[in-house]
């Protein structure tokens, strides 16, 4: 038997109100529609409407009532408010007709093996648009029309049986038929005057009109009557239309005063994103990028509070690189960090904030933004606030007992940002080296280690085996060295030439290995130790003054660190190296090994002359 | 934790202790009955020594370079290892194989460079998998991209510009910035290697770092999968490091045999030629063989060796520049 469930939401606008600021909703609240100073009740919750604020009042008229709430409509909130209530509904039935802002009809034909029965079902909804800040009226019936109706006419969860329609909704007063979004004339006149006729046919209720004779009814009604008598007795059938909802998850907060510090800012910040996360969380989705619009207001020295005047001069003369100015702002390179920052307007302030992973954990999301926004303030008072995520499907991570410890992604994110505040955005992360061969060739990339691979079975195989007849090391050098080659850039060819003759040793040991164990085992003895000669890079270089003597540095002196000072011991170079100087930035260097006895030791460093300024630097030591 | 107050004056005047020296070698059946210590308000929560638990020896991971791994059996996870030794002794060698046989057994490390001293290319021919690097450079040099200045205005040295030019937002120097860089790191978990590189901090600087911190920093990794290790130029962990190994260079007339050869055929040889040559030697491959002397010298793992316990590793040339 076809199931039908309507997700009514009344008051729809005093709703979206709530669901932003819940702390209004154990005080009455009015809703004011249109401009100042005609402005005129739209909606009321029900504390309102017993403190005696009826509708079309106006501003002045409201305002004497004590302890009563006015906001203004919010057509954004609205559509915030009536995505969220797409989310509750799609979240149980991909067939979703949207019968308006505040009503919606699903269907429930082959949940009831996933859900339960449909009473169940009907609870799930009603706590689930809860979760989503919304208050709604559920009911569940055979047909649609029969669901709207009951939904718009009981409170909290309804259930029809089948076939009793007619007389559950027989109470329900013939207003119901016509109200709202069941208007089946295409002008308001006529439902009234549709109204007035019942009304002096002494019809008051929906079992009223079910009862009146079809014949006599079409004589006076025409087909309009036939229809709503059809719809009375619950027994109209039609054809759902179904949505398919866009995948956008977005939140906006029209402040009614700007705000000027942060930590209020992170207290509506989280609302927004405990609602984005739980609207993701209904889809079964997560996201992986957030992006945060902050309007802010211009000209606020003037309007604003002294108070807040004297808060906004006193954020503008920060140093610039602690408040992110809007008028400049600090570009950055979206793919050397996950964060980057744009201006379409003066009173725009953007932050996007990229994770590695996607997440839906609304306090990590926080504390990421709490932490961006401390390094970026918006530098000005902020009057709307408009969170966006991007949907993306969750992780599925598989974790094995074997694998090497890696760090949480939200614990990782989490610390990564606090890193940065303490040591700057660009002096965390991971490392790229580029193709070139100017000194110091990288970059910095924004840290996101890779899931730990697990063990494959062919892999398994081959390294048992390879275990049995003694090449280990062999392949584990042949790897080594073909990684290398996978990360080094491709320079020129001598050095691919040097890493065919490295790896050619490695390759032929494992093929001889497989063919004569014991002379592989005897190549593994004999192989060189991996330890690399490593050198320590001072950044930036120092520079030093150099005595030659036979064309070769015989004397160094510096004066700023004293130990670097005294006579080279001997000098070995130089290697020239230039290069991009076809662009502004071109550069050419000879480079030299020198040994200086200094008071510890003997230290070695490297030793590089600019050719193009003719300066001597130390550029590290080996160590 | 001396002037911890263990007894007040009262149990001072009359020591239990003292008249019970033999409650840690009795067998259990003999313990005194708890009342005697409930008896005493200052050891009532003191745990018998007997009942002390055994910690369990730490798991051992190879430090990448075979000699040192026989020398002190690896690196011990959960614990701090530290290594030091002057410059130009071959730490940032260690360093570095240690850093490679971490990645490569696809463990996410860490390294807090205190005075941005990495060289990536170093890393790249000792084996490092940078995708599982986090590096994090603690140094002064403000610098917004990987290319270096081409003429830099002044000769600067990690620790030579003032703190009010570097640091007009956040006035801390960099040690500071990396123990709490690194208090995150160990506190966030989940990573296998924790490097710390004092190597360029100078030594009355970093024995500032209290004791408190090594102390926390322990604690810290104890009980997890994480190795932290540390580089200073001399030791400043104290007793908080469970290893403790000191690098040097091997004297000049032992260490460099090869490197004397080589210098001399070098010598013969006019500079001009090195640069004529179609395949020129790789930087620094004159470097080759250079002989590091590690000794450990504390080990909380094994007993103390009763003479120095050392072991030479050799290196090769970095074939990248």
């Amino acid at each position: 038997m076809p199931a039908f469930a309507c997700i009514f939401v009344p008051d729809f606008s005093v709703e979206a109100w709530l669901r932003a600021e819940p702390e209004l909703r154990s005080q009455p609240l009015a809703v004011l529609e249109g401009k100042a100073p005609l402005q005129k009740v739209f909606a009321v919750n029900e504390k309102a409407r017993r403190a005696g604020v009826t509708l079309e009042m106006t501003k002045p008229q409201v305002e004497a009532c004590p302890g009563l709430a006015l906001r203004n409509r919010s057509r954004l909130q609205e559509a915030a408010a009536h995505s969220a209530l797409l989310d509750c509904a799609q979240s149980f039935s991909p067939r979703v007709e949207d019968a308006g802002c505040d009503t919606l009809v699903l269907d429930l034909a082959g949940l009831e093996p996933l859900f339960g029965p449909l009473p169940k079902i009907a609870r799930a909804l009603a706590r689930r648009a809860s979760d989503l800040g919304l208050k709604a009226d559920i009911a569940v019936a055979s047909n649609p029309d029969a669901a709207m109706l009951a939904a718009r006419g009981f409170s909290g969860v309804t259930v029809i049986a089948g076939g009793k329609e007619a007389e559950q909704l027989g109470s329900l007063p013939v207003e119901v038929l016509l109200g709202g979004s069941f208007q089946i004339c295409r002008d308001g006149p006529e439902a009234a005057q549709l109204l007035e006729t019942f009304r002096r046919w002494g019809i008051r209720n929906l079992r009223d009109l079910a009862a009146l004779p079809d014949v006599e009814l079409s004589e006076r009604l025409g087909q309009t009557g036939i229809y709503l008598q059809k719809r009375a007795r619950g027994a109209t059938s039609r054809t759902l239309v179904p949505v398919e909802p866009p995948l956008i998850f977005e939140e906006v907060i029209e402040l009614e005063y700007p705000l000027v510090l942060l930590e209020p800012l992170a207290f509506l910040l989280g609302r927004l994103l405990e609602q984005i996360c739980d609207r993701l969380g209904a889809r079964a989705l997560a996201t992986q990028e957030l992006r945060l619009e902050l309007e802010l207001q211009n000209g606020y020295e003037q309007d604003c509070h002294p108070e807040q005047a004297r808060s906004v001069r006193a954020a503008k003369s920060l140093p610039r690189a602690c408040r992110g100015d809007l008028g400049e702002p600090p570009h950055r390179d979206p793919a050397s960090s996950g964060i980057a920052i744009s201006a379409r307007r003066a009173s725009l302030f953007h932050r996007t904030l990229r994770l590695p992973v996607p997440l839906l954990d609304p306090k990590t999301f926080l504390k990421l933004l709490q932490l961006d926004l401390r390094a970026h303030p918006p530098g000005a008072p902020i009057v709307k606030i408009h969170l966006a995520a991007e949907p993306a499907q969750p992780r599925a991570a598989q974790n094995g007992l074997f694998l090497p410890p890696s760090p949480e992604s939200e614990k990782l994110e989490l610390t990564l940002a606090r890193i940065a505040g303490i040591v700057g955005e660009e002096k965390v992360g991971s490392l790229e080296l580029l193709d070139t061969h100017r000194p110091e060739g990288f970059r910095m990339q924004r840290f996101a280690p890779s899931e730990p691979q697990g063990r494959r079975g062919g892999e398994k195989d081959l390294r048992t085996e390879s275990s049995r007849i003694g090449i280990r090391s062999g392949n584990s050098r042949t790897k080594e060295v073909s990684g290398r080659l996978k990360s080094y850039p491709s320079q020129n060819a001598v050095k691919s030439e040097f890493f065919r003759s490295l790896l050619k040793p490695c390759l032929q040991s494992t093929v001889c290995a497989e063919l004569n164990p014991c002379s592989s085992q005897k190549q593994n003895d004999e192989s060189p130790d991996d330890l690399v000669i490593a050198l320590r890079i001072f950044r930036p270089p120092v520079s030093v003054t150099i005595t030659m003597r036979d064309g070769k540095p015989a004397g160094i002196t510096c004066p700023k660190p004293k130990e670097i000072h005294g006579e080279i011991l001997w000098a070995v170079g130089p290697w020239r190296s230039s290069g991009d100087w076809w662009e502004q930035e071109g550069w050419a260097r000879d480079e030299w090994d020198i040994a200086v006895q200094e008071e510890i030791g003997i230290a070695l460093y490297r030793l590089v002359r600019d050719l193009l300024s003719g300066r001597w630097l130390v550029e590290g030591t080996y160590d | 934790m001396s002037c911890f107050p263990l007894f007040s004056n009262a149990d001072v005047r009359r020591p239990v202790v003292a008249t019970q020296p033999a409650c840690w070698n009795i067998g259990v059946e003999t313990l005194p009955k708890p009342s005697r210590f409930s008896a005493i308000p200052k050891l009532a929560g003191v745990t018998p020594a007997s009942r002390l638990e055994v910690r369990a020896a730490p798991e051992m991971v190879s430090s990448g370079i075979r000699q040192m791994d026989a020398l002190t059996g690896g690196l011990p996870r959960g614990c701090l290892t530290e290594i030091c030794g002057p410059a130009s002794s071959g730490r940032t060698s260690v360093l570095l194989a240690a850093l490679a046989a971490a990645t490569q057994r696809q463990e996410v490390c860490a390294l807090v460079d205190v005075s941005d001293a990495f060289h990536p290319l170093s890393a790249a021919a000792a084996g490092v998998n940078f995708e599982r690097l986090l590096w994090v450079r603690c140094g002064v040099h403000k610098q917004t991209s990987g290319l270096p200045q081409r003429h830099p205005s002044t000769a600067l040295r990690a620790n030579s510009v003032t703190e009010k030019d570097k640091y007009p937002k956040q006035m801390e120097g960099p040690v500071e910035r990396a123990l709490r860089v690194t208090d995150l790191l160990l506190q966030s978990g989940g990573f296998g290697l924790v490097m710390i590189d004092l190597g360029d901090v100078p030594l009355k600087i970093a024995r500032r770092i209290p004791l408190a911190s090594w102390f926390r920093f322990q604690r810290a990794v104890e009980r997890t999968p994480t190795v932290l290790f540390v580089v200073t130029q001399a030791p400043c962990a104290q007793t908080c490091a469970a290893l403790l190994l000191k690098v040097q260079k091997q004297s000049s007339a032992v260490g460099y045999p090869s490197l004397a050869k080589k210098l001399s055929a070098d010598s013969s040889q006019p500079s001009e030629k090195n640069l004529s040559r179609k395949i020129s030697p790789s930087h620094a491959q004159l470097l080759d063989e250079l002989h590091i002397e590690g000794e450990l010298l504390r080990s909380r793992l094994e007993r103390k060796p009763v003479r120095s316990v050392t072991a030479v590793f050799t290196t090769k040339a970095m074939r990248i520049s």
